[in-house]
């Protein structure tokens, strides 16, 4: 059960072994508040005893910065930009997200392949060749799509009053003008992570609502399948509360040290 | 899904490729078909392998603080390699002239697999590649190979010699299994690649008259003045 299933073949020279932490990631286009919900859920699920490991997309010490200045000098084609980012993912997946899941993290991850799925299409890549590209990447356990409309997602952007070139997709030369731009780019990226949530059975949140309500939702979807899949049935007393008589301290024992992940260094 | 390099390209230029191990000569006799294509005045256009400085510098800083793992290894080459096709290959195809690439796609198909990644999705990487019009493989054995390294320049660098694998701790014997396993995945390819095998331990001029016939025979449809979009 704690064996982790690929995209596609996997890493063919890292040994099949036990993978006892769970996979969570956080989908949806910029702007819908994805960050400020990981935050959110990571401290959530901290309070309760959960090791936590937050990953994001292009955060590689390796790679990161390279991707940063590429998209500076605006040298990126549709090839190099997905290949730099798959290989910023493939670092941060066998440097932080398979040792975080083999010591029985949470992982956390803002963004993840489906983003490129979803990116790389709009930007003219053949749909197959991306899905082969990120054959190595293990599916997520559980996937969290803030799901929102392009006319609330537009009306928030310049509110915010900056719309980041490349999430503009201007560099596509979608439109003359950044409104134009950023609406047709968002609307064939919501095209695409509709049909993926479809496909990969994401949990739809709506992101229309007030972050607390989002966060709500989240910490339902995430219970309930921690609860399905019997992942640390142990609980963590999350206050102090000395009142607790000594039946309902029994109901919520605190883990052994056997329950509790291993951290590796 | 379209593979590229499995079908001819449209393009009304010519692609020559190159593909050897280090010290197989490769290199050599690439520059020469080029001086005899100049010499008959076609538009030639030379690239070779890491000239494009896109990912450079951090595929320097990887193998310096050997944090490159073979994944990542295979797609900053690829990104390098996506690099140089579409700002240095390309164009001159398009426009209808020689391009000779020293090194190609298939020396990360045979290094990529070396260092365990998996054949099969190498290939589909690099899927977008057009399919070279000729592709020479300078065959030879490993100790000549070794012993002509060890002429021009006495050193072998660590990721050619395959240090970071942990094969052998003698830089020299690490450099002999590494390359007779990416010798292993030429021959394995030679015939989906499509190569012309040459004898590399031939002599210089013996090589160089072969490869130009080989040449000569390839390009008899090639309009050297294509009309071009």
């Amino acid at each position: 059960m704690s064996q982790l299933q690929f995209f596609g073949k996997g890493l063919p020279y890292v040994k099949p072994q036990e993978y006892p932490g769970v996979l969570i990631s956080i989908e949806g286009t910029d702007g819908v508040g994805r960050t400020t919900q990981t935050i959110l859920l990571r401290e959530w699920l901290e309070v309760q005893g959960y090791g936590v490991v937050e990953t994001g997309w292009t955060r590689s010490p390796l790679i990161g910065r390279a991707i940063a200045e590429a998209k500076l000098g605006r040298t990126l084609n549709r090839f190099t930009y997905s290949l730099l980012y798959a290989a910023d993912f493939a670092d941060r997946l066998e440097k932080e997200i398979l040792p975080a899941l083999r010591s029985g993290f949470v992982v956390l991850s803002d963004r993840y392949v489906f983003t490129a799925f979803a990116r790389d299409v709009v930007r003219g890549c053949d749909r197959e060749w991306v899905r082969d590209l990120f054959g190595f990447a293990p599916i997520p356990h559980l996937v969290l799509y803030l799901k929102i409309d392009v006319p609330t997602l537009i009306r928030r952007a310049i509110s915010r009053g900056m719309v980041d070139f490349f999430e503009a997709g201007m560099d596509m030369s979608l439109g003359d003008d950044p409104y134009d731009s950023f609406k047709q780019y968002q609307t064939l990226l919501t095209r695409e992570y509709n049909a993926l949530a479809k496909e990969f059975s994401f949990h739809l949140v709506n992101a229309r609502m007030k972050p607390e309500r989002i966060h709500e939702r989240l910490r339902s979807i995430v219970s309930d399948f921690f609860a399905q899949r019997k992942f640390h049935n142990w609980q963590v007393p999350a206050d102090l509360d000395h009142s607790n008589n000594a039946a309902s301290r029994k109901q919520k024992p605190f883990p052994s040290s056997e329950n509790l992940p291993v951290v590796t260094p | 899904m379209i593979n590229s390099l499995l079908k001819p390209h449209d393009f009304p230029g010519r692609l020559i490729i190159v593909e050897g191990i280090d010290g197989s000569g490769k290199s050599t006799q690439i520059r020469l078909v080029q001086r005899w294509l100049e010499s008959l005045n076609y538009n030639v256009f030379f690239t070779e392998w890491n000239s494009a400085d896109l990912v450079k510098k951090t595929t320097k800083k990887g193998k310096k603080n050997r944090s490159l793992t073979p994944t990542t290894f295979s797609l900053l080459h690829a990104t390098d390699f996506a690099d140089r096709l579409v700002s240095k290959i390309l164009p001159p195809l398009k426009a209808g002239m020689i391009v000779l690439a020293d090194r190609y796609v298939f020396t990360a198909f045979a290094r990529d697999v070396v260092r365990g990644c998996d054949r099969e999705w190498v290939r589909r990487v690099y899927s977008f590649a057009p399919r070279p019009d000729i592709a020479f493989y300078f065959r030879v054995p490993i100790e000549t190979s070794v012993q002509r390294i060890m002429m021009a320049r006495q050193v072998l660098k660590d990721f050619e010699a395959g240090m970071d694998l942990n094969l052998h701790p003698d830089p020299v014997e690490s450099f002999k299994i590494f390359q007779g396993r990416i010798l292993d995945e030429y021959d394995r390819m030679s015939d989906d690649a499509g190569f012309i095998v040459m004898d590399a331990v031939a002599s210089i001029a013996e090589q160089q008259r072969k490869v130009r016939q080989a040449v000569a025979d390839r390009l008899t449809a090639y309009n050297r003045n294509p009309r071009i979009a």
